[in-house]
């Protein structure tokens, strides 16, 4: 089944432009069974260009700490500064002074937590829309108004509702805030799903006389299930965007309760140490997830 | 012969903004045990509504359906349907999607028996090697098959086809006719079955129904398809009757049908 609300991933197509290239370097005068040196040059391709880009950025890095931006460490200044948090990675030196994988595993745990409720909460709502042309009527408004609201602006009422909890609060307004914010590529697309699920799959289950729990459990959250995935990925991206902002806001300890932090003491070094985290291990959990995701498509 | 299956002044009607459409009219068909009908007609005349409302997927504006003594209400796998597109379930294997109907219908058998019918019928329709398979991995034909054993295998008092080979290149629906037709006359199972193809019709059935065109479709012409079973292709084709029958069927199509009922109003 083809999934119009996934984007083909960005790999993928780095790839098969390196493979392109190395078809053209063949056509191109070369042997088409002379030798290993086309296949070489193609590992080149996808080695060497991302390296390049890497080195530019951090040209570019070095002239603007230079230069416009004298407050911004240079990389070799972050280096030196971050190379502790990196090179011992699972240190505690104190609640906010700890290895960078440590740092990343409590981000994670929490995140974990938001996103299951989540997609506890948002994959039942999304069927009831999916299946009830009334419900979608009725909550359709409230949803469009909602999704767009900021994680930075649901904390505060998290942290209002969850004032009589005491020491636990902050942990709960973060969930809160997690779970508000990234159930709703979940909740739409199971909605979107269950409403393209083909006529002739629901005409087997009536004909067969399949029971309403059978027929949901057989016929619809299968048919639904990859739109659901599309969605499950979606919203652990967001989830992963959110902890950032959950963790600044309550002063957690996690990455990015340590990155506001040392911007707050006014230490920068390590700023883009955090921004390198958060981005690799959100791409990360990308990853994981279309690999999930594809196994379900062609279910 | 007493009727197994009566269609009696079944119609259909749809809401639309410009009053309602009277898709099909008084539609009156009889149905002896173990009988095989086809209905033609042009595209769009209502052969599929009829169906549908037999199934019962399709909710009956007036008039009714009684199916071995009983009005029917609702679908039912007293029913086996096979649609024109094969319609499994592409995530179980085609095993699992005949399984499906017969743990529902024979839900009282032991596991084991019940795998031995799924078997049965699939090996019968010539799936022995494939039942394994995700329909994925199976030509339109194998698919197909499935459809068939499917219906099969819930023996149902009654199987209704819609087009069921309509989408197959002519080798393969030559072979899947055969293998219905065998099936069919194993099992002595009353057909009503939807086809374009007036040489379908006629190797197939023992009387074919000919529609109006709608709106207001009913049941223009009734031939009788006295052909000796079983039958074979070749014998079939080399019949005295063949050519006048699907004269008549032509004729009746290219001519007959598009008149209308003088209260429809049309020129
Ligand atoms: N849900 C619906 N609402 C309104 N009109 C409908 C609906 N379903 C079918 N029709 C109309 O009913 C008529 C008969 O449709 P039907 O599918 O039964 O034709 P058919 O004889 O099976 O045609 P074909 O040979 O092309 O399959 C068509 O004119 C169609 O436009
Ligand atoms: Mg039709």
């Amino acid at each position: 089944m083809s999934n119009p609300i996934v984007p083909s991933s960005l790999t993928a197509s780095a790839a098969e432009s390196g493979t392109k290239a190395a078809l053209n370097l063949n056509s191109a005068g070369q042997k088409p069974y002379g030798g290993p040196d086309w296949s070489r040059f193609a590992k080149v391709d996808w080695l060497l260009l991302p390296l390049l880009g890497v080195v530019v950025v951090i040209v570019l890095w070095f002239a603007l700490s230079a230069t416009l931006s004298k407050d911004l460490p240079n990389p070799t200044r972050t280096w030196e500064a971050s190379k502790s948090y990196v090179l011992e990675p699972f240190a505690y030196r104190g609640e906010l002074d700890q290895g960078i994988l440590r740092f990343t595993w409590l981000s994670l745990v929490l995140v974990a937590k938001g996103y299951v409720i989540a997609l506890l909460v948002g994959t039942p709502l999304g069927f009831v829309l999916g299946l009830s042309k009334t419900m979608t009527k009725a909550l359709d408004p409230i949803i469009q108004v909602l999704r767009p609201v900021s994680p930075l602006a649901w904390l505060p009422l998290g942290m209002v509702l969850f004032l009589g909890a005491g020491k636990q609060a902050s942990e709960l307004a973060a969930l809160f805030t997690i779970a508000v914010c990234a159930m709703w590529p979940t909740v739409l697309n199971t909605a979107v799903g269950v409403r393209a699920i083909p006529t002739d799959y629901l005409n087997v289950a009536k004909v067969l006389k399949l029971s309403r729990w059978k027929t949901l459990t057989k016929v619809m959250i299968p048919a639904t299930l990859p739109y659901m995935f599309a969605g499950f990925r979606l919203s652990l991206g967001i989830a992963w965007l959110v902890i950032v902002a959950a963790e600044m806001l309550t002063g957690r300890p996690g990455v990015g309760g340590f990155l506001w932090q040392q911007y707050n003491a006014l230490v920068y070094e390590q700023i883009i140490l955090c921004i390198l985290t958060i981005g690799v291990v959100g791409f990360i959990l990308d990853r994981l997830m279309s690999v999930v995701e594809r196994r379900f498509k062609t279910a | 012969m007493s009727a197994y299956c009566e269609l009696f002044n079944l119609t259909k009607i749809y809401p639309s903004p410009k009053g309602p459409a009277v898709i099909v009219k008084d539609f009156n068909l009889r149905l002896t045990e173990g009988e095989f009908v086809t209905l033609i007609g042009h595209s769009g005349c209502g052969k599929s509504t009829v169906l549908s409302m037999v199934a019962g997927l399709n909710g009956i504006t007036d008039g009714g359906i009684i199916l071995a003594g009983r009005e029917l209400a609702g679908p039912g796998p007293d029913r086996g349907v096979v649609f024109q597109s094969p319609s499994l379930l592409p995530w179980l294997t085609a095993f699992e999607n005949v399984m499906l109907g017969i743990n529902q219908v024979f839900f009282t058998a032991p596991k084991h028996e019940r795998e031995q019918i799924a078997e049965y019928y699939l090996s019968v329709v010539g799936l022995a090697d494939a039942m394994h398979k995700r329909p994925a991995e199976l030509s339109q034909g194998m698919r197909q098959r499935v459809g068939i054993a499917r219906a099969f295998a819930l023996k149902p008092k009654m199987l209704l086809l819609d087009e069921p080979f309509g989408m197959l290149d002519s080798l393969t629906r030559y072979e899947l006719q055969a293998v219905l037709l065998d099936l069919w006359r194993k099992n002595r199972i009353s057909a009503l079955m939807v086809t374009h193809d007036v040489d379908e019709a006629l190797y197939l059935s023992d009387r074919v129904v000919c529609m109006t065109d709608g709106p207001e479709a009913e049941v223009g012409d009734i031939v009788e398809v006295k052909f000796p079973r079983p039958r074979d292709r070749k014998a079939v084709m080399e019949h005295p009757d063949y050519y006048p029958l699907r004269e008549r069927l032509i004729e009746f199509l290219e001519v007959h049908a598009h008149r209308r009922r003088p209260k429809a109003g049309a020129a």
